[in-house]
């Protein structure tokens, strides 16, 4: 491991409501190893050089989806990042694109929970079942159909690097058409026609210009791209097709 | 929630979309370079009189048909989503400018067809 004496500049996009009209550039000169991520300069910055900077964090390992945030302009989580790509450069921090900010690199994320939580991202099955009736089974080929969308950990950098959400953010978003797909594939779960509603719905998957960017930056190998056109697939023929099948997802 | 009509306007920019990615190219090669030069097809290919016959047979019509209202119809929703993803949102007007135009040529290809006898 290298462990001289080398130094890197991080700038970051400082915004602090109380002494901010609007988000301002700040320089911090880091002294990094070459395994150092950027989170664990961010965290150098907070303990030894200003501790007013303010950034979200928790398990360091790409697990928890808190440290999203624009690295020079591209959406990644800080503790995958490493500094040791970016010098001699300077590294470019701010918050995550098309959400408000609600202090330094911290954003405002209520319009993604309203939205996680109108997709009902649980298991509804079809009847209620006893604790006696004892678990759900499921066949590794039928918990395959859906693993992928489930490794989704909310990070937003989808949404971040979605054009079509920062130009209307009523969009549902590529993470939670993932997540709402993830259930839909669920053998265990029946609440597909609860669901498909928003899929169907101006706010829904047709906002979807196919840019595929979304898939792209997540971290966890998620296809939300995928998730999206294949319900663009699925309500196309439902929209078709309602008047004819006995019983359509929307009316 | 109000359901999307989009699906419409999707499904038709998908047809024209395959269309035009399956035999947009070859179709600009024949009637473009390979048959006018004369280099790879007869010039006379593409004379008045064929292309009139071609016309006036049922499965003629339907091809030109087809391939005029689809490759419109793609190209406008191509063009709508790119005036939003430029920053001229999606209003009214440029909504009826675009699809209106490939409607009004999906009916101009249908009356000249049919007239063509």
């Amino acid at each position: 491991m290298n462990t001289g004496n080398k130094v890197i500049t991080i700038e970051v996009l400082r915004y602090r409501p109380e002494q901010d009209t609007a988000p301002v550039a700040q320089e911090y000169i880091v002294p990094f190893t070459d395994d150092m991520s950027v989170l664990q300069g961010l965290q150098y910055i907070k303990d030894e050089l200003d501790g007013t900077l303010s950034f979200r964090w928790s398990c360091r390992m790409a697990i928890c989806g808190s440290c999203g945030m624009m690295i020079d302009s591209v959406p990644k989580l800080a503790c995958q990042t490493f500094l040791r790509d970016f010098y001699p450069n300077t590294v470019r921090v701010e918050a995550l694109a098309h959400f408000p900010i609600e202090r330094d690199l911290v954003i405002v994320m209520d319009d993604f929970m309203e939205k996680l939580d109108s997709i009902k991202p649980y298991i509804i099955p079809e009847k209620p079942r006893a604790l006696s009736e004892g678990e759900y089974l499921q066949t590794p080929a039928e918990r395959d159909l859906y693993e992928q969308f489930s490794s989704c950990i909310n990070c937003l950098l989808c949404y971040a690097a979605c054009p079509q959400y920062g130009l209307n953010s009523n969009f549902i978003g590529p993470g939670a058409m993932a997540l709402l797909h993830r259930y839909n594939l669920d053998n265990r779960d029946s609440g597909k026609e609860q669901r498909m509603p928003l899929v169907h719905a101006e706010e829904g998957v047709f906002n979807c210009t196919a840019v595929g960017y979304c898939s792209e930056v997540c971290p966890k190998k998620v296809d939300p791209a995928n998730a999206v056109n294949i319900n663009k697939t699925e309500s196309a023929s439902d929209y078709f097709l309602r008047f004819v099948t006995p019983k359509g997802a929307c009316k | 929630m109000k359901r999307s009509n989009a699906p419409i306007f999707w499904a038709l920019f998908g047809a024209g979309g395959m269309l035009s990615a399956l035999i947009g190219a070859v179709l600009v090669f024949i009637t473009g370079i390979a048959a006018p030069s004369g280099t790879f097809l007869p010039r006379e290919m593409l004379s008045y009189s064929n292309v009139l016959a071609f016309s006036q047979h049922w499965a003629g019509k339907g091809f030109l048909f087809i391939i005029i209202a689809l490759f419109l119809w793609h190209s406008v929703h191509r063009i709508f989503h790119t005036l939003h993803d430029i920053g001229i949102h999606a209003g009214t007007g440029a909504k009826l400018i675009c699809y209106g135009s490939a409607l009004t040529g999906t009916l101009a290809a249908a009356y000249a067809l049919l007239r063509i006898g």
